[in-house]
């Protein structure tokens, strides 16, 4: 079966015709389909998965981990790790803190240094600026993160905030670059049916490798 | 009347095979096409890529953005299972370690495999003259050959003629193009006197000849988590679902086998099973049982089939079922490559098995370990999942900013988000996948005290690695190294060291295990003759890697795909020479 067919009878037809080289085909050959009991249909989402995958997703949707104080501090921390600029919005336009609460159910690993260094976080300001990290001005939030986010300059008593810094930068990363926002900002565009036919010329050229 | 009783059913099937993976499915297939009434047992549901298959989401659409909570390789891959399964342990014995892979689903592993489709060479089949260290299989590349073709254009696989003595050359479709991080590696490995050659994988580049039900590749890059248009090789979608369209095939989905049963007379007369959904006791016939099961599991079977004409267990009189069990040594070194820094965007994704790959270049004569290794590379502008950026502080300090200072590591802001930008796409990593040497003391056994769920004895492994793998795993750190260095990488994995093998994998982390119902031609000393048919019991087959003497550093798949089709020809030309009925 052709790459053309192939995709129609996934249901993927309407593509820019300029993507795929092969030959349309005339002949609209049937995908033989293979048996399937006839159920209702599941919803788009829960195709394919185990039973148990949809029991558990749907329980930690519906827990809740996070206080909404601890909410509103990681959402800051996670709007400063990764700000709105000219190619995209912030970490909490592309929703981060949810994807932080919903991962620290998943993987429960999370949970005790989230918790921890977000009170460390709040001890260190009370102690500081007389405030909780959230109410505190702007400069002083930065001047708090800047002994944590630089894991080489930072001093002995901070260690315990560059490691909960360290896990909150990955986990910011993460959520925003895999969000529909971030995976534009990246510039991944893959994941669509098309032909594969090497490293385009012009980037072959600017290598140096179109003789490798 | 009692509430626990045993389903029988009068049906006598020409033959029933247990398990529905590579092995299994390819029996299935041959045999239903010759017009035999086959019943196919599942320990997993019905799967189907064309409907089952997670391809071509983003990572988005999972609430964990891919990550491997419930399935190891990432929530969006084919395999229904892992390395620890609810309610179906095994143990290890004497503080070794073994960790064991099991898919339970129609196809089995062949949904999620690399497709990796390596032939093993002559070498392979008769490594004993080399050191001494490891037995022939009873049968040469030859024998394999002709099944070796008919499997390529049967499933079809991709590759290049190259005309290497022990990496013979198959039957190709055109193999992907490089990657740029690809041709660095090329580069690199060149001056590193490392040998690269375009990969081998089963996977549909173009159309494959003659086949209609099949659609050819449209390179998501993907095929770990199966692919809807059946562009790659899984059992489920290339064997058992075109087997079922010739009616003669019957799949049994949640079917856990339990042992295979047999009659006064020594021979196999069917199997009994749980079915996992209704919890009842089944127990089916046949005129021929066929396991391919998978090695762990058809060793397990084997040794839980005890009977008064096989006190051993079935097809261990010579009690080598469960020994010689070996894995693929593997260990892997990554870094990233600077000069891809700023990197144009387009879409790479390419197919989802290797698109180069490194077959073993050396001579063992001239090295201090005995076996050799194959490299698999990697890296690219990949679809951003869980652990994306992971570590950054690790790496934004290593190379000057857009302005030609050198930047402090770690940070946050718009020049921490910009960091990530400038260093996607210029991973690389590379994994070596060797022989190891198959031992009498590695080996799987029925623990005594442990039982699954549903009241079947567990495996419980016993496995060492000696100095001919960790020396292995040693060379393979230089190796990596020095292509790094040649290429212009910077390694980013911390180096292994002797404390830890080197980085050696434990054995079973690469889901090759293979050999514990070995063939051979001295019943005293293996299971299987050189048909894969028992010993003690000539209607009893084993057709998944169990009969597997001794392993190249090839992936075992396409081995026994190759090796079950002369098994199932093997059984249809005994038929028709009334010797088996």
């Amino acid at each position: 079966m052709k790459r053309r067919e192939s995709l129609k009878a996934i249901g993927l037809a309407t593509l820019s015709t300029g993507l795929l080289l092969d030959s349309c085909s005339p002949d609209k050959a049937k995908v033989p389909l293979a048996p399937v009991a006839s159920q209702p249909p599941a919803p788009a989402d829960e195709v394919g998965r185990q039973a148990y995958e949809i029991a558990r997703d749907k329980e930690l949707h519906a827990a809740t981990f996070f206080t909404p104080h601890e909410m509103a501090t990681l959402t800051v921390l996670a709007d400063i790790i990764i700000p709105k600029d000219e190619h995209s919005g912030s970490a909490s336009d592309a929703k981060v803190p949810d994807f932080i609460e919903f991962i620290v159910k998943d993987i429960p690993e999370h949970q005790l240094p989230l918790r921890g260094g977000l009170r460390w976080l709040d001890l260190q300001c009370a102690t500081r600026y007389g405030q909780p990290f959230v109410a505190c001005t702007s400069a002083q939030q930065l001047e708090l993160v800047t002994k944590i986010a630089y894991p080489k300059r930072a001093t002995r008593d901070m260690l315990a905030g560059v490691a909960f810094f360290n896990r909150m930068r990955d986990l910011t990363a993460t959520g925003f670059f895999t969000s529909k926002m971030g995976i534009a900002d990246i510039g991944y565009v893959g994941n669509t049916p098309n032909r594969w036919t090497g490293v385009p010329a012009d980037v072959l050229k600017q290598y140096g490798m179109e003789h490798v | 009347m009692s509430a626990f009783q045993i389903k029988k059913s009068g049906t006598v099937y020409d033959a029933i095979v247990v398990g529905s993976g590579a092995g299994g499915g390819m029996a299935g297939y041959v045999l239903a096409h010759a017009g035999l009434k086959v019943l196919m047992l599942e320990a997993g549901p019905f799967f189907d890529p064309l409907k089952d298959a997670q391809q071509l989401k983003f990572s988005y659409e999972s609430p964990r953005r891919g990550a491997s909570t419930t399935r190891p390789f990432g929530d969006f891959d084919a395999a229904f299972g892992g390395w620890e399964l609810d309610g179906e342990p095994y143990t290890t014995k004497d503080k070794t370690e073994f960790n064991w892979f099991r898919a339970r689903m129609l196809g089995g592993r062949t949904n999620h495999w690399g497709r990796i489709s390596l032939r093993m060479g002559p070498q392979d089949f008769k490594s004993h003259h080399l050191d001494g260290l490891t037995d022939d299989w009873p049968i040469t590349y030859d024998d394999v050959k002709p099944f070796y073709d008919k499997v390529d254009r049967l499933i079809g696989i991709y590759g290049t003629v190259e005309g290497l003595e022990n990496e013979p050359d198959g039957i190709y479709l055109p193999p992907p193009k490089p990657r740029l991080n690809e041709l660095f590696i090329k580069q690199g490995a060149a001056k590193a006197g490392v040998k690269v050659i375009p990969g081998r994988g089963s996977v549909l580049t173009e159309a494959l000849p003659g086949n209609k039900d099949r659609g050819a590749c449209f390179f998501c890059g993907q095929c770990g988590r199966s692919c809807k248009v059946y562009g790659d090789f899984s059992a489920s979608s290339c064997l058992v679902i075109p087997a079922l369209k010739t009616g003669n095939l019957k799949v049994i989905p949640n079917a856990m086998v339990r042992e295979v049963l047999t009659g006064a007379n020594g021979l196999a007369t069917g199997v009994s099973y749980v079915d996992k959904q209704d919890l009842q006791e089944y127990e089916v016939k046949a005129k021929i049982v066929i396991l391919g099961a998978s090695a762990g599991e058809s060793a397990r079977l084997l040794l839980n089939s005890k009977s008064t004409s096989h006190p051993n267990g079935l097809a261990n009189s010579s009690g080598v079922v469960g020994k010689y069990l070996h894995d693929s040594t593997g260990a892997s070194l990554s870094g990233f490559l600077p000069q891809l820094m700023d990197r144009k965007r387009y879409n790479e994704d390419g197919v989802g098995s290797v698109h180069i790959y490194t077959p073993w270049w050396l001579d063992n004569k001239k090295l201090d370990f005995p076996r050799g290794y194959h490299i698999e590379y990697g890296g690219g502008m990949h679809m951003p999942a869980y652990g994306f950026g992971n570590g950054i502080q690790n790496l934004n300090g290593l190379v000057p900013g857009r302005d030609g200072k050198m930047k402090e590591a770690g940070g946050f802001g718009a020049s921490l988000k910009d960091d990530y930008r400038r260093f996607y796409g210029t991973q690389v990593g590379m994994a070596g996948r060797g022989t190891a040497i198959a031992r009498e003391d590695n080996y799987c056994e029925i623990d005594p005290d442990v039982v699954d769920k549903y009241g079947i004895p567990v495996l419980r492994f016993h496995y060492k690695w000696t100095d001919a793998e960790i020396k292995q795993a040693k060379h393979m750190q230089e190796t990596f190294q020095s292509i790094m260095h040649e290429m212009g990488a910077i390694i980013t994995s911390k180096i292994p060291g002797a404390d830890t093998n080197y980085g050696l994998e434990a054995p079973g982390r690469i889901i090759h295990e293979v050999g514990t119902v070995r063939m051979g031609d001295d019943p005293k000393k293996s299971a299987l003759n050189k048909w894969c048919q028992a010993h003690d019991c000539r209607n009893l087959f084993v057709v998944d890697a169990s009969p597997f003497v001794q392993q190249g550093d090839k992936n075992a798949t396409w081995t026994i795909l190759a090796l079950s089709m002369r098994t199932s020809e093997y059984i249809l030309d005994q038929r028709k020479r009334l010797i088996l009925s």
